[in-house]
């Protein structure tokens, strides 16, 4: 525990897979191997160490590759693939686009061989080795929009208006920037949900924006209540100029799917605050509550009528890493961009341009998932089967984990409406709480620390998401297979009773 | 839910209200970027053939885009090994097809066992594969003779530029005076500019000697350094080697004489070798920062910050479009390479299909391999091409009067000197454009081939250049060659 104490506060972390215990911090790896190689006992200061280095660089957090999530993140990631399984298009379009002799094979349906024609030929010398124009390929562009509109029910969505990215998180960072200027009370101000997907908090610091945090009402399914926005904003104003309000749905890490009325509230209370608003949409193929439905904050919009449709800025960002498909790797996604004036439009090709393009396989992976196969195509059949294979699946874990954690004494957790996550709420006994400060850690880090040290299981705790004042949590995925998955929180079950008893 | 009234001073003239994001409301550090490979001509360019498309009469059928080094884009084909194991890699069912040769299944499988569930489709570590970097780290060590790479002071990332600019973001500190100075080459590729502008950070420009073959001149350094000294904190330098967009190979010597410079002025080293397999010139040969800095030993070699960059985008692959990369460090701070790593974090990992790509790069096929053949052949090929290209575009444009090209010592381009009659500068300055971007406007308009003004890359006062890529199939690159410099005799005596 005085070793894991210690990583955390100096923020480093295992970088090489292999148990907790046989890993040395990589610091202290370097430095011990300099030592090795180097005879003279002084050597003068580095021009760029932590104390000359970028502040706000080092001011970034972000918690979901955090100390404890080094080791954490490569389990989650080895059972994310294992438990998806594979659809069988993706694999087959991206094998023939990657080597198109494979064209000629007899081996790959017919469907598979148009999808990957139609991508080739709007490449550069037909291969997905050139660059693309900075916005994506174009008809990958136009395939995005087409899909949008039909998920839209016919609200129309332009090509033109569409970026392809390096996964969703390159289109909100690239976004996020543009936004942010002034200084002092005037700098951006960019409005964030508490609990968070900590990507926005880093950007933000990196960006050196202000961050304004409104809470999520955890009584209340973590719903978004307009009131605390509005709480948010006003306070906000004192220090700072609020220009952004980024929402997350499904949420991430809560879950929580936002109603429709919801979504108008925010959209009216954006309008009348004149907001940008940022929509990070990329779970919207994972809604599971049979009570809840995904609604697009750029549908609800165009329906609210001109004055908001016309007026109201927004930027709504989806991902192949998620969804029924989970291809992370790829790191594909676009941004759909409604009401931006059309100098920043140029502004903002011209930002994309200096990295040229985002990776073109991943764009094709974009591509596979705003394609999928229609009835009367040759792979439709297995392709609905394997899709609802994949959600059906994630839907049962999701009320498999929310019903087993309620059983816990001490544990609480919404309903997983969405995503890939639980984020059970730990209810702390006093002298655990005592024993982290004692560890100088975060409550529930301390927690986590606990459960990873005598279960070996990785969580990311809550505080690195963000949560109200005294309250403690830790956000767990849904993704391994259903078995693993009972194993696994009966673990933590155990665990937790454990837990509670010793610091009783 | 009541609407508000709106706010009529808010309403601009369309009945629209003024937007939260505008020109003046943006980040203005991001207004002041620029990037001339992708820039204004291009987007011409794009005009252009859009009107082909169109049917509108051109003086040209085809609009030739000799402004990116993208050899793939203007028809080189990729490597058949690479794009073999990489399909294995996506689609694992074809490790059963008789299809592929044996080595290839073999090296999918080494790097599939290496991914997360056994998936490209799986994010990786932030700082890449593991076993990727232990093979990074190997290529590094036979491409130097031995010296040795740690695996964990190689960080893949998406592309060259993305650990460029990772680089330079933790160098960028202080405020005005103080605020972090970068050297870099003039000319330049853009991306350094377009970063130091976004980040905040000075750019301090050191020339390059256009005389001496775009030599580097520490004397210049030092001017330039010394000059930097007044109004911001120089803690960085940047070389370019092989040069972009100037293709020379810098000897030995002058890396050493580099080095030394840096040491002693106490200078961060980014040392961008995207090219290091595009040497083209007899006489010219690639040596590695690192491995110079290392031969050079104590106090060098222990202390010199050092970072040094390449990409799958160039050599003889071209796979641009992959964004495969990595950076190697070099006596980096531990606490400041963690810090790296965390920023890196944020992002995820860079894509994993470039990752594999980046592996086969740095572990191509050995001579007893089946695909080994194949591979070499191919790959000579390629390189042989590019040599011969590089040659026929410094000849062709040496003889043109009023133009002159340095050798293309290596990488991928030719930025000769054009020389401009002054009524075609006048012209230009009251069009409001730089006088070669004037050239190359004219140029496209009337020829339909778009290079890139010198003016993007930077240039000395008064001189205009341009960048022309050498990536355009051999017999094709001929006419272009030719035509180009007709244009340019044409358009000397239309502005004499």
């Amino acid at each position: 525990m005085q070793r894991a104490a210690a990583l955390v506060r100096r923020g480093c972390g295992p970088r090489t897979p292999g148990s907790w215990g046989r890993n040395q911090s990589s610091a202290a790896a370097e430095a011990s191997a300099v030592l090795k190689v180097r005879p003279e006992r002084s050597r003068r200061e580095r021009i760029l160490t932590p104390e000359s280095m970028n502040p706000q660089v080092k001011a970034v957090e972000y918690a979901v590759r955090g100390p404890i999530v080094l080791k954490a993140g490569e389990i989650e990631l080895e059972l994310q693939r294992v438990s998806a399984p594979a659809c069988a298009l993706f694999p087959q379009v991206m094998a023939l686009c990657t080597y198109p002799n494979l064209l000629d094979s007899p081996s790959f349906p017919e469907d598979a061989k148009k999808r990957a024609r139609r991508i080739l030929q709007a490449c550069g010398g037909n291969s997905l080795g050139s660059y693309s124009a900075s916005q994506g390929v174009n008809c990958i562009r136009e395939d995005v929009a087409a899909y949008i509109t039909r998920r839209d029910g016919g609200v129309p969505a332009d090509p033109d208006n569409i970026y392809l990215t390096t996964g969703a998180s390159d289109g909100i960072s690239t976004i996020l920037k543009i936004l942010v200027s002034g200084g002092g009370k005037s700098r951006t101000g960019v409005m964030i949900p508490i609990p968070q997907y900590p990507l926005y908090s880093a950007v933000i610091s990196e960006l050196d924006a202000i961050q304004v945090n409104y809470y999520l009402d955890e009584e209340n399914c973590w719903a978004l209540n307009v009131n605390e926005l509005r709480r948010a904003v006003q306070e906000a104003k004192d220090h700072c100029d609020p220009k952004v309000l980024c929402i997350i749905n499904p949420g991430n890490p809560t879950g929580q799917v936002q109603s429709r009325k919801c979504i108008e509230d925010v959209i009216h209370f954006a309008w009348e605050e004149k907001l940008f608003l940022l929509a990070d949409e990329v779970y919207q193929d994972n809604v599971y509550s049979p009570d809840c439905r995904f609604h697009s904050f750029k549908k609800v919009l165009y329906e609210m009528g001109p004055e908001y449709s016309s007026n109201v800025e927004l930027a709504s960002f989806h991902s192949t890493s998620k969804g029924y498909m989970g291809e992370c790797g790829y790191r594909g996604g676009y941004m759909e961009v409604i009401n931006l004036h059309p100098e920043i439009k140029g502004q903002l090709v011209k930002l994309l341009s200096v990295r040229l393009c985002p990776p073109v396989s991943g764009q094709a992976a974009m591509d596979i998932v705003v394609n999928p196969p229609v009835p009367g195509e040759e792979s439709f059949e297995q392709f609905s089967r394997e899709k609802e294979s994949v959600l059906g699946n994630l839907a049962k874990k999701a009320k498999l984990t929310e019903d087993l954690f309620n059983q816990v004494p001490g544990i609480h957790c919404n309903p997983l409406q969405g995503a890939m996550y639980a984020f059970p709420r730990i209810f702390l006994p006093a002298k655990a709480v005592e024993a982290a400060q004692a560890h100088q850690m975060a409550p529930d880090m301390f927690y986590c620390m606990k459960l990873l040290e005598e279960t070996g299981i990785c969580v990311v705790p809550g505080s690195g998401f963000g949560q109200r004042e005294g309250t403690h949590h830790f956000r767990m995925t849904i993704l391994p297979p259903v078995e693993k998955l009972k194993t696994v929180l009966q673990k933590v079950k155990d665990f937790h009773i454990n837990f509670l008893d010793k610091y009783a | 839910m009541a609407s508000s009234t709106v706010d009529q001073s808010q309403v601009a003239g369309n009945g629209l209200r003024e937007k939260v994001l505008t020109l003046n409301s943006m980040n203005p550090r991001v207004r002041k970027v620029e990037y001339a490979v992708r820039g204004p001509i291009v987007q011409r360019a794009l005009e252009l053939e859009q009107e082909l498309r169109q049917g509108v009469k051109k003086p040209f059928t085809e609009v030739i885009r000799a402004n990116i080094g993208d050899a793939q884009a203007m028809g080189q084909r990729p490597i058949t090994f690479l794009r073999q194991v990489l399909a294995l890699c996506v689609n694992p069912d074809l490790l059963n097809s008789p299809n592929f040769p044996d080595d290839a299944k073999r090296r999918a499988e080494r790097i599939l066992q290496a991914c997360g569930g056994h998936s490209l489709g799986a994010y990786s570590i932030s700082s890449g594969i593991q076993l990727i970097r232990e093979d990074v780290a190997q290529y590094i060590e036979r491409r130097d003779g031995g010296i040795p790479a740690d695996p964990n002071n190689v960080f893949l990332s998406t592309g060259a530029s993305d650990a460029i600019v990772t680089v330079l973001k933790l160098l960028v500190a202080g405020e005005g005076h103080t605020r972090t100075g970068v050297l870099i080459p003039i000319p330049q590729y853009p991306l350094y500019s377009a970063t130091l502008a976004e980040l905040g950070a000075v750019q301090v420009d050191y020339y390059l000697e256009e005389e001496r073959a775009w030599a580097l001149d520490v004397a210049e350094l030092h001017r330039a350094l010394c000059q930097a000294r007044d109004h911001c904190r120089p803690r960085a330098l940047c070389v370019i080697n092989p040069g972009n967009p100037t293709g020379q190979v810098q000897t030995r010597e002058c890396i050493e004489a580099v080095i030394r410079f840096a040491f002693q002025e106490r200078l961060f080293l980014l040392a961008d070798e995207v090219y290091q397999d595009n040497v083209y010139a007899a006489g010219s040969q690639f040596h590695s920062f690192k491995k110079v800095l290392m031969e050079m030993g104590p106090p060098y070699a222990m202390q010199q910050e050092l970072a040094s960059f390449h990409s799958t985008s160039k050599g003889y692959m071209g796979e641009c479009g992959f964004r495969g990369g990595y950076v190697e460090v070099v006596n980096m701070d531990p606490a400041v390479q963690q810090q790296m790593l965390k920023l890196m974090s944020v992002r995820l990992c860079p894509p994993v299909p470039g990752q594999a790509l980046l592996d086969l790069v740095v572990s191509p096929p050995a001579p007893t391999d089946p695909s080994f053949m194949q591979f070499q052949a191919e790959r000579q090929a390629v390189l042989a091409e590019l040599a011969a290209k590089a040659r026929l575009t410094e000849q062709v444009f040496s003889e043109a009067p009023g133009i002159s090209c340095n050798p293309v010592q290596g990488a991928m381009y030719s930025f000769p000197r054009v020389q401009l009659p002054p009524r075609a500068v006048q012209r230009a300055q009251e069009l409001g454009l730089a006088p070669d971007m004037f050239f190359c406007l004219c140029l496209l308009e009337e020829t339909g081939i778009c290079v890139v003004p010198g003016s993007g890359f930077g240039q000395r006062e008064g001189t205009y250049h341009f960048r022309m890529t050498i990536l355009p199939p051999l017999e094709k690159l001929r006419l272009l060659l030719e035509k180009l410099t007709r244009f340019h005799a044409k358009f000397t005596l239309e502005y004499s």
